[in-house]
């Protein structure tokens, strides 16, 4: 009889709640019971409500149980786990999952599925045939069919990757580079961690394509310091394409090579910032650079250079595999494919839902998310991390595209939603995104270096009740200036989450009991 | 933690080829290893890899990560970014220095404790990060419980 698998994810957020204790109890009860198990650790399905998820496998069909406490698990042998018992915290098959059933999988198919770090199970779910296939097909190919899927960058930014790869393919240079940005700072934001904690030969496979289309070396991620359980698998992942030839010389006898180095981020949030991201990799301090030059042509060591976000270079192999147009076939307008939305904060069910462009704000917040997590109504919502727009409940039937946000004065950037209850004070949240990017700023111009301070201090007056007709015009003006005259995002859209909450929650401004103006 | 001594920099240095490109790399290594960057290490790092102390100083008070005093032997740090506010990540903080005695960014008996802004773990906020390992759904309770963890109370 052939050993039962009992999955239990090692992805931060089941560990962050306990999988690792749940892992040990299930190795050392099946002992202790003279049961066979096959104990593997793979990465998130996404479901982060129902973590820890343990999964066994029972016939070909995995059986989960979620929210699994150590306690849980003598129960659960118990109840006969190994044939997928009964038990209070069964959840049926792993497919049929409400939460799970409604996605659209493209980028994140092997999350939560495979052994991360097993090249076999990686190999045995389509793993490197997209880049063999680029290997067959040549770059020109490769390009053309990014270029045909519309695919757009996935950091925040949303440029056509076609249009990025293209400019440094044709740029000269005898060294090209492909960095990869897994810097995700935006708070509410963990689709990068989910997929190179769940799927890292996956983003491995996303590089070698790019350096193949674009005639680039070598690669480097740049995985931010605040992810270190990411850094040990997806070390441990890059030795593994490594030893087996799909990194290094001359790649499974194609006359490619390309090789990657992880660096880690120090702790700051603009060094997500392409160019700051850049400086970072070289060494030094992550201050903004001004554009032009554009990183793809004078980027990293002043080599041509593609910088692309986690999610963008991870969603080409299926797109190799499948076709541009069958990419294009979902989303709508000029947001195709699909987008791995993050359900965060105060949100009854929280995590990763990939789906496709065009599903509604409350879709996900409501069907999805099932409201917050406190069962109070939702105040508001702030998408697109730090820098996006908080929006009130009557734009929830927004669809989620590109255009349609920007259209609201909003941003989707990197697909963090993150939810807040009526209970919200949304002139701190005001402030704080002030503070934040005061806190952040590489302080290379001074709107965004004092401004930021400025607008503390003035919020600050106004939450006090003090003159707040005239600060509030001052407030405007500065969130003017530095929109206007800021190099970087940093600057340039705090005025975002501060105007939105000027323009839909103005009444939090007003101190309860004093008086407006005197 | 033990301190950093001159071996150790030497090592780590030439770990890294000695190249000056890869001097954030350095420190992070450093100051994941031995929690801060003392000034000698800063002067010895300056001469190793060939560049200004000036550069070297820049880099190191640019990064948040990169502690020019010496932590606790516990380094806690609390989430304040937007997801862990929406639960309550202000009572947290707050109850966390009550219950330490001490403030944000301070070090007082053994423990250090600080901001940080975002640990990826928004769906199972409010998170903390203890040495090095994050932890999720943090209430009261379970603060109290991770501390008498590391304080080896268990
Ligand atoms: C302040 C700031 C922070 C950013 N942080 C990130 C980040 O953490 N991850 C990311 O991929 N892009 C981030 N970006 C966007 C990058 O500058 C860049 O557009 C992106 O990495 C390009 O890759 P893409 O085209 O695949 O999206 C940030 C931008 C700004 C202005
Ligand atoms: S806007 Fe702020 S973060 Fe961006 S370059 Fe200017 S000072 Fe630096
Ligand atoms: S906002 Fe706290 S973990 Fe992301």
């Amino acid at each position: 009889m052939s050993r039962t698998k009992i999955y239990v994810p090692r992805e931060t957020a089941a560990v962050s709640v306990g999988a690792d204790e749940v892992a040990l109890a299930i190795a050392q009860t099946a002992k202790k019971s003279g049961i066979d198990i096959e104990l593997i650790r793979n990465g998130s399905w996404g479901a982060s409500f129902l973590e820890p998820l343990v999964e066994v496998e029972v016939d070909g069909t995995r059986i989960a149980y979620g929210n699994v406490a150590a306690a849980d698990v003598a129960a659960m042998f118990a109840a006969d786990l190994v044939n997928g018992g009964a038990h209070e915290r069964c959840l049926g098959p792993t497919m049929e999952i409400p939460y799970l059933v409604n996605q659209d999988r493209w980028t994140f198919s092997r999350c939560g599925l495979i052994n991360p770090l097993s090249l076999p199970d990686f190999e045995l779910h389509q793993g490197f045939q997209a880049l063999t296939k680029a290997f067959a097909d040549g770059s020109e190919a490769v390009l053309q069919t990014v270029a045909d899927s519309g695919l757009r960058g996935r950091g925040g930014a949303g440029f056509p990757t076609g249009i990025k790869w293209r400019t440094v393919a044709d740029a000269v240079g005898e060294q090209k580079y492909i960095t990869c940005n897994a810097d995700e700072g935006d708070s509410g934001t963990f689709s990068d961690r989910i997929l190179m904690e769940g799927d890292p030969l996956g983003l491995i496979e996303g590089m070698a394509i790019a350096g193949f289309a674009v005639a680039a070396s070598k690669g480097y991620i740049y995985l931010r310091s605040e992810y270190p359980l990411t850094h040990s698998i997806l070390s441990r992942a890059i030795d593994t394409a490594r030893e087996a030839g799909w990194l290094g010389d001359d790649i499974q006898g194609s006359g490619f090579s390309f090789d990657i180095e992880l660096h880690i981020g120090a702790g700051s949030y603009v060094c997500g910032e392409e160019t700051a991201m850049l400086e970072s990799l070289e060494g030094k301090k992550g201050i903004v650079r001004f554009k032009p030059p554009l990183p793809a042509h004078e980027g990293l060591f002043g080599k041509p250079t593609v910088v692309n976000n986690v999610v963008t270079l991870a969603s080409v192999a299926n797109i190799i595999n499948l076709g541009g147009e069958r990419y294009a076939g979902m989303g709508v307008n000029r947001s195709k494919g699909t987008l791995a939305f993050q359900l965060a904060g105060n949100i009854k069910r929280g995590g990763l839902v990939e789906k496709s462009f065009g599903v509604t704000l409350r879709e996900l917040i409501e069907d999805w998310g099932g409201g917050t997590a406190t069962g109070r109504p939702v105040k508001a919502v702030q998408v697109g991390g730090p820098l996006g727009a908080y929006i009130p409940a009557s734009q929830f039937d927004t669809p989620m595209d590109y255009e349609a946000f920007t259209g609201i004065g909003a941003m989707i950037g990197h697909g963090g939603i993150v939810v807040f209850d009526d209970n919200a004070d949304m002139a701190e949240l005001a402030r704080f995104a002030m503070e934040f990017c005061a806190i952040e700023s590489c302080g290379k111009c001074t709107p965004c270096r004092i401004g930021s301070t400025r607008g503390v201090e003035v919020i600050d007056k106004m939450i006090s009740g003090q003159n707040c007709d005239e600060n509030y015009d001052l407030l405007v003006d500065l969130c003017d200036t530095m929109e206007d005259a800021s190099l970087c995002a940093m600057g340039g859209m705090t005025p975002y989450p501060v105007r939105s909450v000027l323009n839909h929650f103005a009444e939090d401004f007003a101190s309860s009991e004093e008086p407006k103006n005197e | 933690m033990a301190r950093i001594d001159k071996d150790t920099t030497s090592a780590i240095v030439a770990k890294f080829g000695g190249k000056p490109e890869l001097l954030v790399q350095i420190m992070a290594t450093i100051v994941n290893r031995f929690g801060w960057v003392p000034e000698d290490t800063i002067r010895q790092l300056a001469t190793e890899l060939n560049l200004s102390r000036a550069d070297v100083h820049g880099v190191v008070e640019y990064y948040h990560d990169f502690r020019t005093e010496e932590p606790g032997k516990h380094i806690i740090k609390i989430c304040q970014a937007e997801a862990c506010q929406a639960m309550g990540s202000k009572a947290l903080t707050d109850y966390a220095e009550k219950t330490l005695a001490m403030s944000m960014h301070d070090t007082e008996n053994d423990i250090t404790l600080e901001p940080v802004y975002c640990l990826g773990n928004c769906a199972c906020s409010p998170a903390i990060m203890a040495n090095g390992k994050t932890f999720g759904r943090v209430d009261e309770k379970r603060f109290n419980a991770i501390m008498d963890d590391l304080r080896g109370k268990a």
